[in-house]
């Protein structure tokens, strides 16, 4: 049962866009987020939108991942639709509806609009759908290793972000465990008035502060009978490497990047 | 109350890359007052099917009826806090469930939430205190402050507070001193005796199953390997041995003896005495020829 439990989201493969440095994620997806806002007509939508379904596809996560993973945002989407879609008032009617005037402007600008958060969203998720939280954790440690020079403690905190996802899966199970007994004992925690709900929380939450404090002593007394000292001469067991196809993918991005400046100018 | 499963396959999480099949096609029956053990290595589907005997899981597939509760894909029972008042779950560690200011409010917890009145439950508070081996001097105090085999106990009063006629354990001996599993085991045998309750047992130790079962129930990835007395699923070595599951020490030492010297005494759940007397009688009968 341990492993069936869902960490982040991250749907574990093999593929292409599973296989990169996470490093190399995080870079293209912190330009491409700039990128986005560059596009100013059809064709470098497009191209944007190919490269974002390219990356998609070959990530071979399966697509009902990804719609589950914008469902938060479709709201967001569809309501800058049609904020556009009323609000701008640019090009020709095209539809007269009782008081409203839709303009084309409106609609053009409606589906820029909604298809640059769709991008962005599909392109973040799917970082965090194809990478694990660990390696995440990694390359923010590796990429923020410039600032210790201003003494910002780079590792404590990439600690601290790795051991609080490292328990995140322990405590969900935990939490289910103490909810069972307690379910067991005749606590309702899905039915009846809200203030008997919320009381019901106590017999749960008292027990899983317990032992996340045991939890935090034995794991704090366990690192410091090993020697534990921070990150000074510490190495690690998964070198973060950039390889070949790390640098294909840079070449790549830097060739999306240079046509979408070209096309932006043409236009 | 009889307790059935028909054909019940249980998922994990289906329709994700995470499903799991923990149980599968599984089917038996436990009758009214048996003492059942169901052994199984870890993974093997244990925990789940215990979740299955108070409505904490729904099979995915077939059915499960406890006494007139029937709980499947279709239908659950009404009123599952009745099913839950009537069996009594020990949980692996039962001591992390408890979270009450003192040792008595945590044992009237469960009674509580079923509407017990308060006086009835300061007579079985009165009751249970002794019977899981506490003295009443801990009812004040704060479970936190106990020891944990002591807390072990607490945990313990607060499920049989309850009165079920069903008592589900699930490894309740895990991490006790060998002194302490013995008093435990011998409590639950003697409430299993006195109240005819109906006991679930899962256990690692095969000793346990032989010394307290009327019916063991073998589990090996998520289905059924075998099921039937504790003698019947003791002398098939073999098959036990094919799952990596070791035999009870004294079913171990009559193979050995009977490798060594010919000599087969069958096993019928004697003491140890028993078989010693066996096999001095064996001995005389040999000098004497």
């Amino acid at each position: 049962m341990n492993n069936s439990l869902i960490i982040g989201q991250y749907v574990p493969g093999n593929s292409l866009v599973h296989r990169l440095d996470p490093r190399t994620k995080i870079t293209i997806i912190f330009f491409f987020v700039f990128i986005v806002f560059f596009a100013n007509n059809i064709a470098s939508y497009s191209l944007l939108t190919v490269f974002a379904l390219t990356c998609m596809f070959t990530s071979k996560v399966p697509i009902r991942f990804i719609i589950k993973g914008l469902t938060p945002v479709w709201f967001l989407i569809i309501f800058t639709f049609i904020l556009h879609l009323f609000v701008t008032r640019e090009g020709t009617v095209i539809l007269e509806f009782w008081i409203f005037e839709f303009y084309s402007g409106g609609l053009i600008q409606g589906i820029a609009i909604a298809l640059r958060f769709f991008l962005l969203i599909l392109v973040t998720s799917l970082l965090t759908l194809t990478t694990t939280p660990i390696e995440i954790t990694d390359a923010i440690e590796d990429m923020l290793h410039p600032l210790k020079r201003f003494k910002f403690p780079v590792h404590e905190l990439a600690l601290m972000m790795s051991i609080s996802l490292r328990f995140i899966p322990t405590l969900m199970q935990e939490t289910d465990k103490i909810s069972r007994a307690q379910a067991s004992r005749g606590v309702d925690f899905k039915t009846g008035p809200i203030k008997e709900r919320i009381k019901a929380v106590v017999p749960l939450l008292v027990p899983l502060f317990v032992s996340a404090f045991k939890r935090a002593e034995e794991l704090a007394m366990a690192m410091e009978a090993r020697g534990y000292q921070g990150g000074e001469g510490r190495s690690k067991l998964r070198e973060l490497k950039i390889e070949k196809r790390d640098i294909f993918i840079f070449i790549l991005f830097a060739i999306v990047v240079a046509a979408l400046l070209l096309i932006r100018s043409y236009s | 109350m009889d307790i059935t499963f028909k054909n019940v396959t249980y998922i994990y999480q289906p329709n994700t890359p995470f499903s799991h099949k923990a149980i599968e096609d599984l089917s038996f029956q436990v009758e009214s007052g048996t003492f059942m053990a169901i052994i199984g290595h870890t993974g093997s589907g244990k925990s789940t099917l215990i979740q299955h005997l108070n409505g904490l899981s729904v099979p995915t597939d077939g059915e499960v009826v406890i006494g007139e509760y029937r709980l499947s894909k279709h239908d659950k029972p009404r009123d599952m806090k009745e099913l839950r008042s009537r069996v009594g779950v020990v949980f692996q560690y039962p001591e992390h469930q408890l979270f009450e200011e003192t040792v008595a409010k945590d044992i009237a917890f469960g009674p509580q939430n079923f509407g017990v009145n308060e006086a009835e439950i300061g007579q079985r508070i009165k009751e249970i205190i002794p019977a899981v081996g506490l003295n009443e001097t801990v009812l004040e105090r704060s479970p936190f402050d106990l020891s944990g085999g002591q807390m072990r106990r607490v945990a313990i009063a607060g499920v049989l507070a309850v009165k079920p006629d069903v008592l589900v354990l699930d490894e309740p001996t895990a991490g006790l001193d060998p002194r302490g599993q013995k008093e435990i085991m011998d409590m639950f045998y003697k409430l299993h005796k006195e109240q005819g309750l109906t006991t679930i047992l899962v256990t690692h130790s095969m000793e346990d199953a032989l010394k307290y079962a009327d019916q063991v129930l073998i589990l090996n990835k998520g289905t059924k390997f075998m099921e039937g007395t504790p003698l019947e699923v003791f002398n098939e070595k073999d098959a036990l041995q094919s799952v990596q599951l070791d035999v009870p020490e004294i079913v171990q030492f009559l193979n050995r003896f009977e490798e060594k010297f010919g000599q087969t005494i069958p096993f019928q759940k004697q003491s140890i005495k028993e078989i010693a007397q066996s096999i001095q009688q064996i001995i005389e009968g040999a000098e004497s020829r």
